[in-house]
């Protein structure tokens, strides 16, 4: 059992130094600046959403992002998650027109989304999103926060991450180094040259609920919103998992007393 | 044991099926009664926790299958559908995501125990070897679980291991073709490694009953690597090794609890949740942690045929353990010089994992090279010759002999 713990201390502590070692990395892989790390109210063992963040999060998505980027897998009925009533998303569905189709003529037809649609893509195929957007496909959304290391971090910094020309430390990595035209330099994007143009500027939109729309306040919703539409079992799973947890851990300080007193005579 | 008496059953309906096939006699000799080395430590669980790890695969594995569409086109969608959509799905999912790793993490374990105390020899080969295809056919079966979620790191990883058949003389191309079923990975290959994924935990279920089945002709080796001799060196299996089983398994779902709920994509690529790209290749393309230490042998030889040959020889060396081990003491705690080549050897082991994961470029590669000659020197030279020079310790006459001596010592001190 001794031999055991001490092995076991030691893995533990070899599995944390290498899992800093690579945060590090990650990290501070180059010589530009460490990606930003707000507090997420996701993280942690009672990380949960706040619904207030996640509808202003909704609101930058729908205003900022939806022009170019979509949320595959996901449905309009999927924002009651939000918090908004049924006869808001209702209405938010409504608001989209769709193709349907074929009627009992053979024609195709438009009509408003209803909350089983799925949320609707800005563009109807790859091929159309490269033509409007030099060449380069916006990403689907909905896993973003998943699909990268360190998502939501990334994605923030991302959206923050934008220089004006190009910063003095990547012409010292390489002198070379210039931004394609029809392209931006971001500090986080690997490559640094982005096809996205910079996004949250003060004052482009305004929150329903009277938030002051800063560039750090809206990318913090949208993070927040984009980590709900990557995980939406979320809050579900974690609080199960507190459960499962503290029962386990009880129930097997049962079955080590149990054991010991088993055992108290055979050694 | 044959001085075990069968048991009488008194129900009538036990009695009934018990003449007529014994199961319950059976239960009660192999699972009850079953005569156990008293001295096991805890390192002995592991056998039995990769037991029961394989019975979550399977079980979660079966309702996966249910929502899994395997097609190109919607591999993807039907997974993210189950996360998102199906009830409890993303449990199902996160719960056959992370127990192949607590699987591996076991058979790991369980595989070191095995060399340390020497539980492959005489009269345990068979059993060992029987041990050595069991983790065979698991690296196969999660290699081809890794790619059904069609992400770019499933679809990469498959063309990479696939492309490993292509430099073998005169019908690797030809090869590399019948086993894709077309002219690179395509729909015709995620189909074939769906079914395969599905028949393969059927076998490694039935190689375990043969596993068992040898150690219980053999009977379990111990820490002393002395044999049982009489009845006071065992204690029957039900209720010591059922509560220490049972304790040490509480132990593991606590820690594979939190990864399910709290970091259930930790030993996952995050690239794996953009769709597979047969256009764009990533990065890096790094196979699943269980997997580095072969992954850094088979990079660390500049020839691409050697290199595969290297990476199955250092799987199937294993079997050759028993013969290459000259030592006539069974377990490391009696050989001075022995026990610490083991640890030197976990630790190129550990050091081949790291390497694996690194990208196969300058220093990486030459250390890589050094610890796969290594990896080899230890089976091939230093077991061999250590069975010659190493001066052991003289061994316990019995299990109850050394238990009796370890209680004196106590009391004396």
């Amino acid at each position: 059992m001794k031999t055991l713990i001490r092995i076991g201390t030691a893995a533990i502590l070899a599995t944390g130094l290498s899992l800093g070692g690579t945060a590090a990395q990650a990290a501070g892989g180059h010589g530009g600046p460490e990606l930003k790390h707000p507090s997420w109210t996701f993280d942690g063992l009672f990380g949960h959403y706040n619904e207030d963040q996640l509808k202003r999060g909704w609101e930058v998505y729908s205003n900022v992002c939806a022009s170019c980027h979509g949320l595959e897998y996901m449905h309009y009925r999927n924002l009651k998650g939000l918090g908004y009533t049924e006869d808001e998303v209702e209405a938010i569905a409504a608001s989209f027109e769709i193709e349907d189709g074929p009627d009992e003529w053979g024609e195709m037809f438009t009509r408003p989304a209803t909350v089983v649609d799925p949320i609707k893509e800005p563009y109807e195929n790859d091929a159309l999103a490269k033509l409007a957007n030099g060449g380069a496909v916006p990403p689907n959304l909905s896993v973003m926060t998943r699909a990268r290391d360190h998502g939501p971090d990334y994605v923030y910094s991302l959206m923050l991450g934008y220089e004006a020309g190009v910063p003095e430390w990547v012409h010292e990595e390489d002198p070379e180094f210039s931004v394609p035209p029809g392209k931006s330099f971001n500090n986080y994007f690997p490559g640094y040259a982005i096809s996205m143009p910079q996004q949250l500027f003060p004052g482009i939109m305004e929150y329903s609920d009277g938030t002051e729309a800063t560039p750090e306040q809206m990318a913090k919703d949208v993070v927040t919103f984009l980590q709900w539409a990557a995980e939406p079992e979320l809050e579900k799973r974690k609080d199960l998992g507190r459960y499962v947890l503290v029962f386990l851990i009880v129930f097997t300080g049962v079955l080590y007393a149990y054991k010991r007193e088993i055992w108290k005579n055979a050694h | 044991m044959s001085s075990t008496p069968s048991p009488v059953w008194s129900n009538p309906a036990i009695k009934w099926v018990d003449r007529r096939m014994p199961i319950f006699s059976l239960m009660h000799k192999e699972l009850i009664v079953y005569p156990t080395p008293r001295n096991l430590n805890y390192w002995w669980n592991f056998g039995s926790l990769a037991g029961i790890a394989l019975v979550i695969l399977i079980f979660s594995g079966i309702f996966l299958a249910m929502h899994y569409v395997p097609h190109e086109d919607m591999a993807f969608a039907s997974v993210e559908r189950l996360m998102r959509e199906v009830n409890s799905g993303w449990l199902i999912r996160f719960i056959h995501m992370n127990t192949v790793s607590l699987f591996f993490l076991c058979v790991y374990i369980h595989i070191f125990r095995g060399m340390y105390y020497g539980s492959y020899k005489a009269p345990r080969e068979l059993l060992w070897i029987i041990g050595v295809i069991i983790y065979f056919v698991m690296v196969g079966t999660a290699f081809l679980g890794y790619v059904l979620p069609w992400g770019q790191m499933s679809f990469w990883a498959a063309t990479v291991i696939t492309s490993l058949v292509t430099p073998i003389p005169l019908v690797g191309e030809e090869l590399a073709i019948w086993l894709w079923g077309g002219f690179g990975v395509n729909n015709a290959t995620l189909q074939r490694f769906f079914s395969l994924h599905y028949l393969l935990p059927m076998v490694i279920f039935a190689l375990v009953f043969l596993h068992l089945w040898a150690l219980h002709t053999t009977k379990s080796n111990n820490p002393l690597g002395v044999d049982v001799k009489k009845k006071a060196d065992t204690l029957p299996f039900h209720p010591y090794y059922t509560m220490k089983d049972a304790f040490g398994l509480g132990v593991a779902l606590v820690v594979l609890s939190y990864f399910i709920f709290f970091n259930p994509n930790y030993f996952n690529h995050s690239i794996n949740y953009v769709m597979a790209d047969p256009m764009v290749t990533p990065e890096h393309i790094v196979p699943e942690w269980y997997f580095l230490p072969f992954y850094a042998i088979l990079r660390a030889i500049p020839d691409k045929l050697g290199g595969v040959v290297l990476m199955f020889l250092s799987i199937l060396i294993w079997m050759a353990l028993p013969w290459l081990d000259r030592s006539r003491v069974r377990s490391g705690k009696f050989r001075p010089v022995f026990k610490w080549f083991f640890w030197v050897w976990v630790a190129d082991f550990v050091l081949l994992t790291w390497l694996g994961a690194m990208p196969a470029e300058g220093t990486y590669v030459t250390m890589g090279q050094w610890a796969t000659a290594y990896y080899f020197a230890h089976f091939v030279v230093i077991l061999p010759l250590l069975g010659w020079f190493e001066k052991t310790k003289p061994v316990p006459e019995s299990i109850s002999a050394a238990v009796t001596a370890g209680h004196d010592k106590e009391a004396a001190a």
